[in-house]
């Protein structure tokens, strides 16, 4: 055994069900894994017999590496294993070693093990190989028991084809499907809780992620967008980097409230930023658009407010979060690390201007009517001109 | 062109400042702790800085304490009198108008089982002398009031109230000078006053020191355990590149205070009179001229809301404050200065802070105030098409 690497065990979700398109769905997956290796030197990734051996240099700490797998969308699970060959004497000799160190590590008394054959052609059978391995950690490691209920520790043990694992964790990925194998999705980014949700949820569906984002400096603070750019540096942690368009709303905000009625501001301006957000989609290539709606949540998502939204636009719009509930999005924001920075307190564009009762239950022909007195090719041209575009970088 | 008119928030360091600091990070870098020459030589330095800054407070040096600024100095001198005092008795007179550092420490002490009461200031921003003697009581045993209010410039009776406390021993009476020190004249003793902070950068010295003068005549307890530096009083190896600078600026300040006095009086009428002729609509917050600190200029203007005039003068480079940095919908009630003066949500809404220096000219004022009158119009032409001023459509 390599006593100066660290050896991972990487199990592919979804895409190990793929069928004539697995290979490309593997290929891509061992890209991305690779990626997020990056900032380690000497690492090695391959895959064979449809899962994804990882080895780094052991001065990496095998947690860090292992949480940096599990990241990938794609991963269903990660573990740490130590190798050996596939000889029950070397199995019984590498699995009481290990078992040792656990001891010392992390004080466990009783365990079981778990044995699987991948290589049928291995002599012993699977509950053999557990009923064997067991026993024999039992003569080495005097201190533990077994029990095979409620064990402090799980040693599993997979015997491949000249190589055997052994290992005890199994730290759950995200699963989905690797970045890169769906397109490309231009995200609203308001700087709540949702949009970013959302985005993440499309990107774990292996969509690659653009950004827009609306303001209404100086209505809005540089703070405020600011905060965006961290929402959008967080993501990128998970789909790499993520180009950032920031747009002005003030214009047009102030056209609708001159012209409009009141109560039309919100659903007028989604309309606009829905608009634009095409417009900046078509130019940089994205296939659709994604926002954090939730049927319900407020005035303007209501039903008949989503319909009205939705006309603005031709190019399909992804609403990952659309019957999920409040709470329900609020765990996976704190799950995926967005949720703390999501909840700083500035106001975006929308709640700047939100009318005092905003229309609830809007008809298409009416807001039509309202936005028909607009001249809106010269008002998106112009927000347009505001465009500013950053690219912001993952933190390693 | 750019002005930067938030000079109660922080100041720039001036050269001749930067100058001592860099000198003594060259050439005073011994641990004024050390038995040998190197150290020693640093310990002098220390010792004529602090006869300095004994001077400028007008105090003893043995009566200066070298801290890490503002709210390390309050915090001191709260916590230190009360653990001094406590078994004299359990009450705190302040008022509603502290900074954070003097408030926060009153609810704390609070929460350990002493009493506090809160004195409101009257609809100028000034605390009443009267009402701050009506609440002492026979187991009061620490006065903290500020010098002038870091919000709206009011000056606060501390001659008067520190002649009142003046023979009660087992009172002691703070004054947090942070926005003063330097600008006007405090004579500690003659007004009665046993402890006293200030902060460097306030005054155009460096960020991250400060000092509290504790009369002789009381004791406080110290905050921080250690090595015994500054007599005890302040454990922790003296910051002393930062004090050098401290010492320096509250010199400049001192020599300088006539001359920037009438300098920056003449701006804040400027800037006042030219508000008050050119933009309808406003409500200057504060005391009669005599009673404010020229240093500070508060406007209310109707219809707005300061936060976003605020950003629409950044981008000129002209920086004011709000008073109050709350920006989120859910709190959204503004500066508890201003509140506590009375004022209307509309008010305190559209509160904007001008605070000046001595490196402040004419020319920014009216910089500013031309760009003040367009950002006014355009934000109440804003807030009235949402309805958010009342208007209906």
């Amino acid at each position: 055994m390599d006593k100066d690497k660290n050896t991972f065990i990487v199990r592919c979700g979804e895409v190990a069900l793929k069928g004539m398109n697995k290979p490309y769905f593997e290929r891509v997956l061992l890209e991305r894994i690779r990626k997020s290796l990056k900032k380690y030197d000497d690492v090695e990734a391959q895959r064979r017999e449809g899962l994804i051996f990882v080895k780094t240099p052991a001065v990496y700490e095998k947690e860090t590496v292992a949480r940096d797998i599990s990241r990938v969308f794609g991963v269903a699970s990660v573990s740490h294993a130590v190798e050996t060959e596939s000889d029950l004497e070397a199995i019984y000799e590498t699995a009481a070693e290990y078992m040792n160190g656990l001891i010392g590590e992390r004080g466990i008394q009783t365990f079981k093990v778990e044995a699987k054959r991948a290589d049928k052609t291995f002599p012993v059978e699977s509950p053999d190989i557990a009923r064997r391995v067991g026993g024999e950690v039992l003569k080495r490691c005097k201190v533990l028991h077994v029990d095979v209920h409620h064990p402090d520790c799980v040693l599993y043990v997979n015997v491949r084809h000249g190589r055997t694992y052994i290992y005890a964790d199994k730290l759950k990925g995200f699963g989905g499907l690797p970045l890169g194998t769906n397109g490309k999705g231009l995200i609203l980014l308001s700087g709540g809780i949702d949009s970013p949700v959302a985005a993440w949820m499309m990107a774990k569906r292996g969509m690659m992620i653009e950004a827009v984002h609306f303001h209404s400096y100086p209505y809005t603070s540089e703070r405020a967008q600011e905060k965006v750019y961290d929402l959008a540096r967080i993501l990128a942690s998970y789909c790499g980097r993520i180009r950032v368009h920031a747009v002005n709303l003030l214009d047009i905000q102030q056209a609708i409230g001159e012209n409009c009625p009141e109560d039309e501001m919100t659903i007028l301006s989604r309309r606009f930023m829905m608009m634009i957000a095409e417009r900046i989609a078509e130019a940089n290539g994205c296939d659709m658009l994604i926002t954090g709606e939730n049927i319900g949540q407020v005035a303007s998502q209501t039903a008949q407010g989503l319909v009205v939204t939705d006309n603005a636009v031709s190019m399909p719009v992804m609403r990952p979060l659309i019957a999920l509930d409040k709470v329900d999005i609020m765990d996976i924001a704190r799950n995926i690390g967005t949720y703390e920075t999501s909840i700083q307190p500035f106001e975006d564009c929308c709640t700047v201007f939100l009318p005092k009762h905003p229309v609830t239950k809007p008809k298409l022909s009416r807001i039509l009517e309202s936005e028909s007195v607009l001249d809106k090719e010269a008002l998106i041209r112009k927000a347009l001109e505001t465009q500013e575009t950053v690219t912001v970088v993952p933190e390693m | 062109m750019p002005a930067y008119l938030d000079n109660s928030a922080t100041t720039q360091e001036r050269p001749e400042v930067t100058e001592a600091v860099m000198d003594a990070v060259k050439n005073a870098w011994g641990n004024p702790s050390s038995l040998h020459r190197m150290g020693m030589e640093t310990e002098k330095k220390m010792k004529a800085w602090r006869r300095t800054a004994a001077s400028v407070t007008g105090a003893a040096e043995e009566e200066i304490y070298f801290t890490s600024g503002g709210t390390e100095s309050d915090n001191t001198a709260i916590f230190g009198a009360c653990g001094a005092l406590k078994r004299a008795g359990r009450h705190i007179i302040t008022t509603s108008i502290e900074h954070h550092a003097v408030l926060e420490c009153c609810r704390r002490l609070e929460e350990e089982g002493f009493e506090v009461t809160r004195i409101d200031p009257g609809s100028d921003g000034v605390v009443s002398a009267d009402a701050v003697k009506a609440a002492l009581r026979e187991d009061t045993i620490l006065v903290s009031v500020m010098h002038v209010n870091n919000e709206t410039g009011a000056i606060q009776p501390v001659k008067e109230i520190g002649e009142a406390l003046r023979h009660r021993d087992h009172i002691l009476f703070h004054c947090d000078a942070v926005q003063s020190y330097g600008k006007i004249p405090l004579p500690v003793k003659e007004y009665g006053i046993d402890a006293l902070s200030a902060s460097g950068h306030k005054i155009h010295g460096p960020k991250g020191v400060g000092l509290l003068y504790v009369s002789r005549e009381k004791r406080i307890v110290p905050l921080l355990c250690g090595g015994g530096q500054e007599r005890g009083m302040r454990s922790g190896t003296e910051n002393v590149p930062g004090i050098a600078g401290f010492v320096r600026a509250a010199q400049l300040a001192q020599e300088e205070m006539q001359e920037n006095l009438q300098h920056v009086s003449a701006l804040r009428t400027r800037l006042k009179e030219g508000i008050l002729q050119e933009i309808p609509d406003v409500r200057i917050n504060g005391p009669e001229d005599d009673l404010c600190l020229p240093y500070i200029l508060n406007v209310s203007f109707m219809g707005t809301r300061a936060e976003v005039l605020l950003h629409m003068l950044e981008q000129d480079g002209i920086y004011v404050s709000t008073g109050s940095a709350c920006s989120s919908r859910s709190n959204k009630k503004g500066s508890y200065v201003l509140r506590a003066m009375g004022l209307s949500p509309e008010e305190t809404e559209g509160a904007v802070r001008f605070s000046f220096s001595c490196l402040n000219t004419e020319a920014e004022i009216d910089e500013t105030l031309a760009r003040l009158k367009d950002a006014v119009t355009k934000n109440r032409k804003m807030l009235s098409l949402t309805g958010k001023s009342g208007r209906k459509r």
